[in-house]
């Protein structure tokens, strides 16, 4: 264990909760969160077979109001912004004028002029900042809400049911990527219908003195079909089969979206300049001319397990690397993502391994994302 | 959780049985396993080989990391477990029984290995 320096870690409203749970918690981006209540291997399983109930506190949200509220953001980011229907969400991506990726983000049309723009926890200053910095000109507020809002999940395939229970809201209307505001065991929530997970699931946002109420409510409501309380480690694995990138792993400054084989959410159509359009217009230019690496899926034929790092080789070179692996428990083997050489990013190439701590170990290359749910 | 009496432990969190004929059997603690998560590989050092105390003889995956396995003793390894090998998950659900890892000829022993009493209380902060 190295020593750091102490730091406050800041703590959700379900703290408490947690620590009756027996949780182990971890510090992540400067928050105490849940690693896991058990066993992380059951918690996965439980999201895809039953449901898992997550506290996502740590996400960060940003109001952004006003009449030009859209056209800020279409300048601020890379997506289509305007383009987004009232009660719809678009994931998307905030990037520096050099093209690189600040952060992946999911912005919720909440209104005509109001959105909220949900930020990873380890960018949500970086976000704000940016935000704030490109509103100059616009008639818009950009507003922190990092802590006017709790975040509570429920994924699997029981979260419908689950939810349906403790709510009138027209659940059956709600597409995936879409948010409505309702009424959760008695609680106002917006009720989005994304996750992270690989499953169908809802996002519930929520004022923090309403958090405790809800997570109980919800998990008393899916008792009955095996819901249980998941921490950030299954959340890791689950989104590791399900292909999603994680910023910091699979996205950074260093990469263009078209880098990352994410090129289709830069809206090079949409009217009006937006920060960082030249550099990608070349990004883009440059992917076509000279494919970069591919970000491709690893299926161990062993059981060690890649980690983030490790380089990807065959015929004793280095043709990329790592960006997360771990053991898959849908799989039932170590899986991971790599960034590799166009020529060996084929599903199916030979000769592919993964150096682990000096050891060659075979992998199959295979195409993302390992999981994919039965609709 | 409860440390075995009958045990003694090193700082790095492996258990030590008391030696039947010169052979003691090593293993990882509840505490250590716990904090592993659910171990997911485990590289064991071969039968016949030469483990030194403290330093390093094999490995345990785990979802999230690697962490290294210590010999707690000094001594030539007799015996590994591979049901461990087979079927890792043994190191979290029975971590001072049928999860133990290897078995060694004990040649010389660390003045510091800890008694139940010591290393509960090291690990209660």
């Amino acid at each position: 264990m190295s020593s750091t320096e102490p730091t406050e870690l800041r703590h959700t409203a379900l703290d408490a909760v947690h620590r009756s749970l027996g949780a182990t918690m971890t510090d992540f981006a400067g928050w105490d969160m849940p690693l896991r209540y058990g066993s992380e291997r059951d918690e996965h399983l439980a999201v895809r077979t039953k449901a898992g109930l997550f506290d996502l506190s740590h996400m960060g949200e940003i109001t952004v109001t006003g009449a030009g509220a859209a056209d800020l953001l279409d300048y601020a980011l890379v997506g289509n912004i305007a383009s987004v229907g009232v009660g719809r969400a678009r994931y998307t991506m905030i990037c520096q004028a050099d093209g690189g990726i600040l952060d992946d983000l999911i912005v919720y049309r909440l209104a005509e002029t109001e959105y909220m723009v949900v930020a990873n926890a380890s960018n949500a200053q970086v976000v704000l900042d940016a935000l704030v910095e490109r509103s100059a000109g616009f008639d818009a507020e950009v507003r922190d809400d990092r802590d006017a809002y709790a975040l509570i999940a429920v994924q699997g395939p029981e979260s419908p049911g689950i939810l349906k229970s403790l709510t009138d809201a027209d659940l059956d209307g709600l597409k995936y990527y879409a948010g409505l505001p309702g009424t959760v065991a008695g609680v106002p929530a917006l009720i989005a219908r994304t996750g992270y997970t690989g499953e169908d699931g809802f996002e519930l946002f929520v004022k923090p003195e309403h958090a405790v109420e809800l997570w109980q409510a919800l998990a008393k409501a899916g008792e009955g079909v095996g819901l249980v309380p998941c921490g950030l480690s299954c959340r890791d694995t689950l989104r590791l089969e399900a292909g999603m990138p994680l910023y910091g792993h699979e996205l950074t400054t260093a990469l263009t979206p078209f880098d990352a084989g994410l090129g289709r959410v830069v809206k090079f159509e949409k009217e009006g300049d937006f920060v960082g359009r030249e550099a990608l217009q070349e990004a883009a230019a440059k992917a076509r001319q000279n494919p970069p690496r591919v970000l491709v899926g690893l299926i161990a034929e062993g059981r060690r397990v890649p980690r983030a790092g490790y380089a990807v080789v065959a015929g004793g070179q280095v043709i990329g690397e790592v960006t997360s692996g771990a053991p898959s428990p849908t799989l039932g083997k170590p899986i991971a993502m790599a960034y590799v050489d166009a020529a060996h990013a084929a599903p199916g190439t030979e000769g592919v391994g993964v150096d682990i701590r000096g050891t060659h170990e075979p992998y199959e290359v295979v195409a993302l994302p390992f999981y994919k749910r039965q609709k | 959780m409860s440390n075995p009496q009958q045990l003694r432990y090193s700082k790095e969190h492996e258990w030590l049985s008391a030696a039947e004929d010169g052979v003691s059997t090593v293993g990882i603690t509840e505490f250590a396993a716990n904090a592993l998560g659910d171990v997911v590989y485990a590289q064991l050092p071969e039968v016949g080989s030469a483990v030194t105390a403290g330093e390093t003889c094999g490995e345990l995956e785990s979802t999230k990391s690697v962490s290294d396995l210590y010999s707690p003793v000094t001594g030539e390894v007799t015996e590994t477990n591979e049901d461990v090998v087979n079927d890792p998950s043994l190191v979290n659900s029975d971590p001072f029984g049928q999860g133990w890892l290897f078995k060694v000829r004990v040649a010389e022993e660390p003045a510091d290995l800890l008694s139940a009493d010591e290393y509960t209380a090291q690990n209660a902060g």
